[in-house]
């Protein structure tokens, strides 16, 4: 059979969510954002809500998330992103409000922010994106980096004894009242993929539904940050980041 | 029996070249270019063994850029 017969609109099985516009991405090539891109313009339309979402966008590699997905985006300050989204649900309860944040923005500088919007339970989304690393700036430590894995601010691998043990951060919002939904996901391979996108939809009709704050976590890779080629770092997070950060539901209710 | 045929259309200067769905496939179908570069110089990926595609869609699922399209029919 020939290709010119098989590629025809009619049967198209798998296509770049309509949401998400030709704007060339400027992530390093393989970067877990873009998968994770895909999936919340894949829920955003399938749930219909195009013209009531409201991203919030952080510092960090994602902070450019408002080029890519045709939706309404507020740029936050570095950490800020769970405040800005509590006033934005607060005042426009009727919007699909939901923060877009990396470890370094989530876990490091906006801890209290996050901690303190899913303790008052906003009915907001937290999409967490954890790379283990600060990926924009360099490659730096961030909390939720490894014990002994290498960046470039502990080149010899961070050391507990000097820098503290990696912050599990979805455990620790999961022990609050206010969160009702937090779970930890990948984005690596097909299935995985199709997991998440499940948890993420759940996610957002959460926060329709008034449920409370849902956090989902996606453990991704940082090729660049890492050093290693995509598959590599795939491979490597699969062995390393999920023994430390192991996938699955914390907290449904 | 009804035998499913499959067909992989790449962006091609979407494409970062990061290998991840040539990675993904089941039925190697996908390679990276191995000399022609797009306009970033990115070695794209392209349907090396046309005929083994199942559009399974694995690849584009992985794909973080967003820049493939699968497409599948029946063949009796």
């Amino acid at each position: 059979m020939d290709l010119k017969e098989i590629i025809k609109p009619e049967n198209i099985v798998y296509a770049k969510p309509r949401l998400m516009n030709d704007n060339p991405m400027h992530y390093c090539p393989g970067c877990s954002h873009g998968v994770v891109h895909k999936l919340i313009a894949e829920v955003v339309e399938e749930m219909g809500m195009e013209d009531k979402t409201i991203g919030v966008s952080p510092v960090g590699c994602a902070v450019f998330a408002y080029n890519y997905i045709d939706i309404d985006w507020i740029e936050a300050a570095h950490g800020r992103a769970p405040a800005i989204a509590s006033a934005v649900k607060r005042l426009s309860p009727d919007k699909m409000v939901f923060t877009y944040q990396g470890d370094g923005d989530l876990a490091a500088i906006g801890t209290a922010e996050t901690i303190h919007s899913a303790n008052r339970g906003e009915n907001i989304v937290i999409v967490f994106v954890n790379n283990a690393i600060y990926g924009m700036t360099g490659g730096q430590m961030a909390p939720t980096t490894l014990e002994g894995m290498k960046t470039a601010t502990c080149p010899h691998g961070r050391d507990v004894k000097l820098n503290g043990y990696p912050l599990k951060i979805s455990n620790l919002i999961a022990q609050l009242d206010g969160a009702c939904y937090v779970t930890r996901q990948s984005v690596e391979t097909a299935a995985a993929i199709r997991k998440a996108k499940k948890a993420l939809r759940k996610a957002f009709e959460n926060s329709m539904n008034k449920k409370g704050t849902s956090l989902v976590e996606f453990v991704s890779t940082c090729s660049s940050g890492w050093k290693m080629s995509p598959d590599q770092a795939n491979k490597w997070m699969q062995v390393h980041m999920f023994e430390k950060y192991p996938l699955g539901d914390l907290k449904d209710i | 029996m009804a035998k499913i045929k499959g067909a992989v259309v790449v962006d091609k200067e979407r494409c970062k070249g990061c290998d991840l769905c040539v990675v993904a496939c089941p039925a190697d179908v996908l390679s990276l270019e191995p000399k022609d570069v797009n306009d970033k110089g990115y070695h794209y990926a392209y349907m090396a063994k046309a005929d083994d595609c199942i559009g399974c869609a694995s690849c584009g699922y992985v794909c973080p850029d967003g820049c493939i399209t699968v497409y599948k029919v029946k063949v009796n």
